[in-house]
């Protein structure tokens, strides 16, 4: 003891022992601490020295870069030469080959929308602008040709003019909430007028590149657009499922539960079927829905109902002095769920919902059921071709490496979301 | 805290009234016929053994729990199911709570400022500025862009007194505001009560702090089993209760 004491009654503060830190030191302590760790670690380290390798030998040195054909492939290693051929095929799918450059730069415009709206200083009104002006090259692009209809935009005059009535109420001053008075009395009144008939059924047309319907999308795009907008329109929509399952009003609750239950207890490659191949059964004769725009309201509806539960799960973890000290300050409900319950519950769910989410960007790939050529699809089709038969390893392969791309950036994004959303808030 | 003189009430206005109210849990009768004048400036202390419905009888005044039979009257305005009475009365009256509730997520102003900005539609800055002069006055200006978590739970608990102090409010509700404490910090947070009685805040407390009690107290009110057992102005009540549950409560929680 009184060797420790310093003068001022302080205790001293003793370095670790030297063999406990230090490269050698944690050798020692996570690799060799006894005989049976030792042997374990050496075994372990010969193992994965000896896969290691193999597979580097038949993927780099013994690969074949640049055959023109499958016969002169074989034989050797990893035939690379396959996804140098198809490369642009499996990317694009069937997308006119000249105008490949189109989903290039609709796929550009998506991961700069992606990743722009990842950042967190952009979480305010600055993501609607990001999202509508990414939206608007990507579609521009993959369609070559917009039909804006005037009723669309009448429709959207009044839901802004609407929303901004509704949730700028507390803040804005006479001149903003003027504006959306005329904005939604424009668009109520215009409306009416569209569908008495007295206004004609004109639309605007922006068209600066031939139509490419989506029949011939494939690729890359297909997978992104089928991803980031499956989950973007499921996100806010689990999220009411996620209230409503939560709601004092049987008859509301009643319609969640029985909604998530039943989309969750069906495969969604039935949702899928269903989508393209029943729900035109019930729709009069002669409306088509496009396809792929019901496999994406297929997979909408199906990523809903799973994200409802894991956010629910996030709900319950809440304390109930949460809610009820946002009510004994008289917070409405709509205030209380938005500055209150909401930011705290998608905290606790970040691992839970990243994990759901990364698993629909792959569960997309069940769309080639249907006939629809996403990332998946093309790679695959790319197998068919009779000069290159054989080689589904590299093609697959080379499908893993770029999915795996993909769903570790959302993986490392989880963790980045976590670390930065909890700063200061917890002890 | 030295005891004072009881003031004459009166001439007062009644600011709560309880007629006759009445709760069930389930099966359970947890309010049983309860009868309460409260007077402007008034501040009552309530005691009474774990599960006496002392707790249920301060949230049913502002609808956290409802009533099931008789009158709930709080400034005026009978509580109905009618969620605009509801938000009335919520605007009227600030509620602290045992375990504080602050927002883990947002900043201590943040905290302060929330009802003010979006209930009351205050301008931002003006709200900071109230928030921070009652910081100020809870002695804790310093912590107000630090996150709950970051503070004692005295401080956290003086917090949520100056958050409900931001709305105005008529009338103070304090849950057992001291229990969930460590006993070195239950000085600073009754202290700051202290401080509100003497402003002449109509208060409600539920407490077991009986030193508060005689310091500050015009009424202590002693609930057992769903009734109002007994409320005497504190000296009496203290000194000479009259009912036997009154004497055996206070007898196990003054000796030891």
């Amino acid at each position: 003891m009184s060797d420790d004491a310093l003068p001022g009654g302080e205790r001293r503060q003793l370095a670790p022992p030297i063999d406990e830190t230090g490269a050698l030191g944690w050798m020692r302590r996570n690799l060799f601490s006894s005989w049976g760790n030792g042997i374990t670690t050496v075994v372990l380290i010969v193992a994965v020295g000896w896969i290691l390798s193999s597979f580097l030998d038949w993927a780099v040195f013994t690969a074949n870069f640049t055959a023109a054909s499958g016969t002169e492939c074989r034989g050797g290693g990893a035939c690379w030469a396959l996804i140098r051929e198809k490369w642009r095929y499996i990317f694009f799918g069937s997308f006119p080959y000249e105008q490949h450059w189109r989903p290039f730069f609709a796929v550009i415009a998506m991961l700069a929308m992606l990743i722009t709206s990842a950042d967190r200083r952009m979480w305010n009104w600055r993501l609607l602008v990001i999202w509508g002006v990414g939206s608007f090259i990507t579609f521009l692009l993959m369609f070559g040709q917009i039909h804006i209809p005037l009723s669309l935009v009448l429709f959207v005059a009044l839901a802004v003019g609407g929303i901004g009535m509704s949730l700028r109420k507390a803040i804005a001053d006479a001149g903003e909430m003027n504006a959306y008075r005329a904005l939604a009395a424009i668009g109520l009144v215009g409306l009416a007028l569209r569908i008495a008939g007295v206004l004609p059924a004109w639309s605007f047309a922006i068209a600066p590149l031939s139509y490419v319907e989506t029949s011939l999308w494939g690729g890359i795009p297909v997978t992104i657009i089928l991803a980031t907008y499956g989950l973007a329109f499921a996100f806010p929509y689990g999220v009411l499922l996620a209230l409503g399952r939560r709601s004092n009003l049987p008859l509301i609750k009643g319609l969640c539960v029985g909604f998530i239950e039943l989309i969750r207890g069906v495969p969604l490659i039935s949702l899928l079927i269903m989508a393209s191949v029943m729900l035109p059964l019930f729709l009069p004769s002669g409306t088509t829905i496009d396809k792929f725009l019901r496999a994406q309201v297929a997979v909408v509806l199906f990523a809903g109902a799973y994200i409802a539960e894991v956010i629910r799960g996030g709900l319950q973890s809440l304390p109930k002095g949460q809610f009820e000290a946002a009510d004994a300050m008289g917070l409405s409900y709509p205030q209380k769920t938005l500055l209150i319950v909401l930011p705290q519950a998608l905290r606790v769910v970040i691992p839970p919902l990243i994990n759901t989410f990364i698993g629909f960007f792959k569960d997309t790939s069940l769309v080639l059921i249907i006939g629809i050529f996403d990332f998946l699809n093309t790679a695959n089709q790319a197998l068919v071709d009779p000069n290159w038969a054989g080689f589904p390893g590299e093609v697959y392969l080379f499908a893993a490496f770029v999915y795996f791309i993909f769903c570790f950036s959302m993986s490392r994004y989880s963790k980045y979301l976590e670390v930065e959303l909890n700063k200061g808030t917890r002890r | 805290m030295a005891a004072k003189a009881a003031r004459d009430l009166s001439n007062v206005a009644s600011v709560i009234e309880l007629k006759a109210v009445n709760k069930w849990f389930g099966q359970f009768h947890v309010l049983s016929d309860i009868n309460l004048d409260v007077k402007e400036g008034e501040k009552i202390v309530i005691c009474g053994p774990s599960g006496s419905g002392k707790s249920t009888l301060i949230r049913c005044i502002n609808r956290l729990e409802e009533h099931q039979a008789g009158d709930i009257i709080v400034d005026g305005v009978t509580l109905s199911n009618d969620v605009k009475n509801i938000e009335a009365i919520r605007r009227e009256v600030g509620m602290v709570f045992q375990s504080f509730n602050l927002f883990p997520h947002l900043t201590i102003l943040d905290n302060l400022t929330l009802a003010p900005i979006w209930v009351k539609k205050m301008p931002k800055k003006e709200a900071e500025e109230i928030a921070m002069s009652l910081l100020n006055r809870v002695r804790i200006p310093e912590q107000a862009l630090k996150y709950p978590g970051q503070l004692s739970g005295g401080q956290q608990q003086r917090v949520a007194i100056a958050r409900a102090l931001c709305m105005r409010p008529k009338i103070m509700l304090f849950d057992e505001p001291t229990s969930a404490l460590d006993p070195e910090m239950v000085k600073e947070v009754l202290d700051v009560m202290v401080e509100l009685a003497g402003e002449g805040m109509t208060m409600m407390v539920v407490t077991h702090e009986m030193g508060f009690a005689r310091a500050v107290a015009d009424r202590v009110i002693f609930m057992d089993r769903g009734e109002i057992v007994e409320q005497n102005e504190p000296q009496s009540f203290f000194a000479n209760p009259q009912n036997e549950r009154t004497k055996l409560f206070l007898g196990q929680i003054l000796h030891h």
